[in-house]
């Protein structure tokens, strides 16, 4: 029997059928969805007559277009509040589950499914996202899809799929105090560049990564996207079925035993072969900070943004160029002690409770500096309900932020919560595309203990200077 | 779904590496629940520049030009719908992202991969002289630029090169293989 990766033995157990010259029938097990990428599909849908073939497979949230403030009230754009009314009235009509505003499992649908367990090891799951890849860190194959597969997946149950090569990355060894798993993937995507992933499915492994809580997990599958990665994946152990024990939609009783075998079975067999393996040291990583306009684009905190003559060629060269211009930074500049004028802790890679916890342990009887205005976003109503439990919210609030109601919100600024032009914003979430937080916003990716030192010093800052040993 | 057979046009120039969807179509204008008029926003944040090519009437064409990782970031298929709605029918670059690359496909927008070499030659020949026409013959696999006497032969994956050639969409291939689907859920060991 030959030895295969978690990929292959997952892959292989939902193909349901392959012809010669045709990419393969994929079995979709979860199909979650939310209103920006699925509207058109239910219409398409509606249009031919169709009904959704596995509506219990299928889990929609509103969390793109939501606002973060006064949740209760009717959306005051009119376009977001029609996006959301329709996803309403699609998942009513189709009889889909939809865990809308005010519903207290709402949230952003990467958050959401983990916390609910729903994301389970060994599925296929997909979204009409790219950043479903966050799903991986439970030993799942979770992957974005564009809205036409979404229509394809809601007929059929299934998707047409070409199997992509896989690339093992390892990282063994101890993480540096105050380095966290953001940092991790950050540094990778430096290493590997935001193309260097295309055409691949990753899996993560090497003691550091087992190291890692179940949260900080899905910050590093979150952001295999990043890289060009179809996506990211960790294999399943004590720690994940742990995480899933209990969670309201996880197997139970006859259910979580059958399932348990099953699950035990995934992590990859010693001996198999990736098409590509990279490895990398822990302790190489120190936090990390974005200076450019692809996520790629990063440096350790204590680093300088590189000048034209350290680039390859010329076309590293221009995108250092034009990158630099947008950004408003300087060749061979620290990023340290780059003055910032917003700080957003959000986004569906860090906004489950751990990050809060970090920030707050950063933050803790402390108070922001003046200039600064901050975004804290939880990912989810039941993040938001254990943040409070902890009175995470009072350290918040003693800071001088306001913890608001759950939403993608700033990180990609289709509600109010836009940065304004010219304006930096250090950010915990996973873009900082030209514009992606607002038109002419400057986005710099962070760790939430770097978003939260910063946000203390109104300045970039390095958040190992902010605690002593015994508290982090 | 539209077919594709060739496609003969001048080009647009576009010698930026990884242009991301969120530039192709901003995420405030994913709030449409329809498939029409995105190609008004296409390139909406870098067209307020006037020097950007979209705005440059010398340069005009069915075929899109541009640097490698063409449409790496989000998922949004909005980004396609917006570059065929603008009027483009193939869009020609080094590099393709993924998903991008996939939402293009089953739209009916052509990605054809080329070889850098092709791409930089391709580029400085249309940016100098803007009538430069293209010819992308899907059925042959080839592109060609008969005024420079430059032609590559580019990969696609054939399923998809059949749909495109013939108009199909991956749903209907799939519907008809319901009576598996279903087996398949019956006699399924696990979940």
């Amino acid at each position: 029997m030959s030895s295969k990766t978690i990929f292959d033995k997952i892959w292989e157990s939902h193909v349901v059928h392959e012809d010669k010259g045709y990419p393969a029938v994929l079995y979709i097990d979860t199909h979650f969805i939310h209103e920006v990428t699925s509207p058109q599909a239910f219409d398409s849908m509606r249009k031919k007559g169709r009904k959704v073939f596995r509506v219990n497979r299928t889990w929609a949230t509103a969390d793109h277009n939501v606002p973060t403030l006064n949740q209760h009230l009717a959306i005051k754009d009119l376009l977001s509040r029609h996006q959301v009314e329709m996803l309403k009235k699609n998942t009513k009509e189709f009889g889909v589950n939809l865990y809308g505003l005010g519903h207290p499992f709402q949230g952003i649908v990467h958050v959401i499914g983990p916390e609910l367990g729903i994301t389970r090891p060994g599925m296929t799951i997909v979204c009409g996202d790219s950043h479903t890849s966050t799903h991986g860190a439970f030993g799942a194959i979770a992957f974005g899809i564009g809205t036409s597969e979404v229509e394809e997946v809601l007929t059929t149950q299934c998707l047409l799929q070409n199997k992509p090569k896989t690339m093992k990355i390892e990282i063994n060894g101890k993480l540096k105090e105050g380095v966290v798993a953001k940092d991790i993937i950050l540094y990778v995507i430096s290493k590997l560049s935001a193309s260097g992933g295309t055409g691949y499915f990753v899996e993560y492994a090497g003691s550091t990564i087992r190291d890692l809580s179940m949260e900080g997990r899905m910050t590093i599958c979150n952001m295999s996207i990043e890289m060009g990665a179809r996506g990211g994946m960790i294999a399943p152990d004590e720690k994940t079925y742990e995480y899933m024990k209990g969670r309201e939609f996880a197997p139970k009783g006859n259910e979580w035993d059958k399932a348990l075998k099953y699950w035990k079975s995934l992590p990859s067999d010693s001996g198999a072969e990736y098409d590509r393996v990279e490895t990398f040291n822990a302790w190489d990583i120190e936090p990390m900070v974005t200076y450019g306009t692809n996520p790629g684009m990063g440096v350790g905190i204590s680093e300088k943004i590189p000048s034209s003559i350290d680039m390859k060629n010329d076309s590293e060269k221009n995108q250092l160029k034009k990158s630099l211009e947008y950004m408003g930074l300087k060749e061979g500049q620290p990023m340290l002690n780059q003055k910032v004028d917003y700080v957003f802790f959000g986004s569906c890679t860090n906004s489950r409770i751990e990050d809060f916890r970090l920030a707050a342990k950063v933050l803790r009887g402390k108070k922001k500096a003046s200039n600064i205005k901050a975004y804290l976003v939880p990912g989810s109503k039941q993040v938001e309900k254990q943040a409070k439990i902890e009175g995470l919210d009072r350290v918040f609030a003693d800071a001088g932020f306001e913890l608001r109601g759950p939403g993608c919100s700033a990180c990609l600024g289709m509600n109010e919560d836009k940065i304004p032009p010219g304006k930096y914003c250090v950010s915990t979430s996973n873009r900082n595309f030209e514009g992606r937080q607002g038109p002419g916003a400057r986005t710099i990716l962070v760790s939430p203990l770097t978003a939260a030192a910063t946000a203390l010093a109104g300045k970039i800052a390095d958040p190992r200077i902010y605690f002593d040993k015994n508290t982090i | 779904m539209r077919k594709i057979k060739i496609i003969k046009s001048t080009a647009v120039p576009l010698p930026t590496e990884n242009i991301d969807t969120d530039q192709i179509i901003p995420a405030r204008f994913l709030k449409a629940t329809t498939r029409e008029n995105f190609g008004k926003n296409l390139f909406v944040d870098w067209r307020r520049n006037e020097d950007f090519v979209l705005n440059n009437e010398k340069y005009k064409g069915e075929i899109l030009i541009a640097g490698r990782n063409f449409g790496c970031g989000s998922s949004r298929e909005h980004a396609a719908w917006a570059i065929l709605d603008y009027g483009f029918k193939a869009v020609v670059s080094s590099f393709f992202a993924d998903i991008f690359k996939n939402n293009s496909l089953n739209n009916g927008l052509l990605p054809v991969t080329v070889s850098q070499a092709f791409l930089d030659k391709a580029m400085k020949e249309i940016e100098t002289n803007p009538k430069t026409e293209i010819m992308v013959d899907l059925e042959k696999q080839t592109i060609s630029m008969p005024s420079i006497n430059m032609s590559e032969t580019f990969p696609i994956d054939p399923y998809k090169k059949t749909c495109l050639l013939n108009g199909y969409n991956d749903i209907d291939y799939v519907l008809s293989l319901k009576d598996k689907i279903i087996s398949y859920e019956n006699n399924r060991k696990h979940e």
